[in-house]
């Protein structure tokens, strides 16, 4: 269509398309190649090194004597004669590696962050995208962004400082550290993460469909919610699914707001330790090669491969709704 | 003019082999490392042709950093591990160990608490989680919250042994990254526990502390650890690789001096007794 148009001739010929050295386009492809395969590398052999330190649980025999998978698991009598329970206590004499309290730490501490992040991102999308005129669509959607740009050492330090003290005086919590202050600091980090995966795919939601519901009669409020909204449902799930993501694998913000203690325990208004916090306390100072040391990373693997897989499929959602709107699929 | 540059670039070359300065690298202990860079400020100060870098990061750091020859003092708030020790023979090394100042560690309550004594038994007993209430060691009806360090951190270790007998602390025990973050944590909960060195404390209040129900409680002070009578104390050493020589030797000997010793004391280290500090002067 475009050839047709002398403009689009005119301007071929001032670009001046020849082929001026075949070698140089070849060196020039391989550079740009070698680039994109070192990003691509660095993180298969990050896989693999975390992988190879977290195998000899399963092999080396010694390591085996200290920990199992079955220990990692399960209640252990730890002491003879007192009740068997879970346990992280890794510097003991008799050394306690149990992963359940880090694993309920971790998932309170995300599931609060979404509880909190996810309405509020959310509502923030809809309200940016479907109703906020121009002027303040340009006001929220930087500054909400902006909320990602803090660093999270800045988002924990602020929770330890101020947020705990307010959340202990207003709610009389007995822990002044807990997963409610942790949770809520992390649902910051999170609320961006949230908000422009949804905004994104609230936006990109066809003008025809728009249009569309306008022709039929219907006003701002049912166009919004009845037909932006189901058809960019897939697209906000998206975004909660990358939001719980980075609130599973993020550090600072926990293991400075939620007290780092290892309790077994349903209340939220207990202190928590996760994952992530674990590693990034313990790791500088354990025996190289020895079984804390492997126990770190097993749990890097574990972190790695659950993050992987939520980020694997918010991205696939993202993408078949990409496909979807253009028209490829269906 | 060929020539002259080359005069004037053999003159450079000669000068910084002349001029050339010694250099001492220090690492590893965090209590250590503002005590370090201190004496290393004053003493360049003192000797302009010796330039001494001191970096923190943790005594398990600066042990192995001796270990793999990355240092030439390592500052530790511990003695070397069995394993430390075995994996420097392994590595053909004699560390050599010493003492250049003391370090009291000091058990923060809230300034709001009534309980002022706690002895080891009732210490123990609240960080191994035997002791939850605060009116089982004589205090108001409240839940004790206890704070401590990582287990990566020298303190968390030496606290452990000394009171807790090497047994575990309790699931409960809020671990905070740094002494700052428990001495703040402690200030603003009214039923709080903390520990950590002496010179952290801000807007919390001491606890006497004594080893027996029966012996006398004394406060964290200079003066108290300093002559050995709170009980929670520990030496702070400078490990080599075998005894050392020339401008290392000179820069220990300083530190152990009258001089050495008083700029610890301004910063609030606690310095040797003079006797000791005698005793610990490498020939």
């Amino acid at each position: 269509m475009y050839r047709n148009r002398p403009e689009f001739n005119e301007k071929m010929k001032e670009l001046n398309f020849k082929p001026k050295s075949r070698l140089r386009e070849f060196f020039g492809e391989m550079f740009i190649a070698v680039n994109a395969f070192v990003a691509l590398i660095a993180i298969i052999l990050i896989f693999v090194f975390i992988f190879k330190e977290a195998i000899p649980i399963f092999t080396d025999s010694e390591i085996r004597e200290e920990v199992t998978l079955e220990k990692m698991t399960f209640k252990q009598e730890f002491y003879e004669g007192r009740d068997a329970k879970w346990s992280w206590q890794p510097n003991s004499e008799v050394p306690k590696y149990s992963l359940l309290p880090l694993f309920i730490g971790t998932l309170k501490a995300a599931l609060i962050a979404m509880l909190f992040a996810a309405p509020l991102g959310i509502g923030a999308a809809i309200y940016s995208s479907e109703f906020a005129n121009k002027r303040m669509r340009e006001i929220i959607k930087p500054t909400i962004e902006l909320l990602a740009g803090i660093p999270s050492v800045v988002l924990g330090f602020f929770a330890l400082i101020i947020l705990a003290t307010f959340l202990q005086n207003t709610l009389g919590l007995t822990f002044r550290l807990n997963a409610l202050n942790a949770g809520l600091a992390l649902g910051l980090a999170v609320i961006p993460i949230v908000f422009t995966v949804a905004e994104d795919a609230m936006t990109s939601v066809p003008h025809s469909l728009r249009e569309a519901a306008t022709a039929l009669g219907a006003n701002q409020w049912q166009i919004s919610f009845t037909v932006v909204l189901p058809a960019a449902l897939s697209g906000i799930s998206a975004g909660i699914i990358l939001g719980f993501g980075r609130a599973i694998g993020e550090t600072m913000i926990v293991l400075m707001a939620s007290g780092n203690a290892a309790i077994v325990s349903t209340s939220l208004t207990d202190s928590v330790r996760t994952f992530s916090a674990t590693i990034a306390s313990e790791l500088g100072e354990v025996v190289f090669g020895g079984g804390h040391y492997t126990v770190l990373f097993f749990i890097g693997s574990l972190l790695f491969v659950f993050t992987f897989i939520i980020n694997l499929s918010g991205d696939m959602i993202l993408t078949r709704i990409k496909s979807r709107f253009q028209g490829k699929i269906n | 003019m060929k020539k002259l540059t080359w005069i004037i670039m053999a003159g450079l070359l000669i000068s910084t082999v002349i001029f050339a300065r010694s250099s001492i690298t220090i690492k590893g202990s965090d209590t250590l490392v503002r005590l370090g860079q201190r004496w290393a400020e004053e003493y360049m100060k003192k000797n302009t042709g010796i330039v001494i870098q001191v970096s923190g990061g943790g005594s398990g750091t600066g042990i192995a950093a001796l270990l793999n020859n990355a240092t030439d003092i390592c500052e530790a708030s511990r003695d070397m591990k069995e394993k430390e020790y075995k994996l420097a023979e392994k590595n053909g090394m004699k560390p050599y160990r010493v003492s250049v100042a003391l370090d009291g560690i000091a058990v923060f309550l809230n300034k709001k608490n009534k309980v002022h004594n706690l002895n080891f038994a009732q210490l123990k007993g609240i960080y191994t989680g035997a002791i939850t209430n605060w009116k089982e060691v004589g205090g108001n009806d409240a839940r004790i919250i206890i704070y401590g360090r990582e287990n990566n951190s020298g303190t968390y270790s030496f606290f452990k042994k000394k009171v807790l007998n090497k047994e575990d602390y309790s699931d409960y025990t809020q671990t905070l990254p740094g002494t700052a973050a428990v001495v703040h944590a402690v200030a603003n909960d009214k039923n709080g526990i903390g520990y950590g060195g002496i010179a952290w404390a801000k807007g919390v209040k001491f606890a006497a502390v004594a080893k027996d129900k029966d012996d006398k409680y004394v406060e964290p002070s200079i003066n108290s650890v300093s002559d050995g009578s709170y009980p929670i104390s520990r030496d702070l050493y400078w490990f080599f690789d075998g005894k050392p020589t020339g401008e290392i030797r000179k820069l220990v000997n300083w530190a152990l001096s009258e001089e050495g010793q008083k700029i610890a004391e301004e910063i609030d280290y606690v310095p040797l007794s003079k006797k000791r500090a005698l005793s610990s002067l490498v020939e």
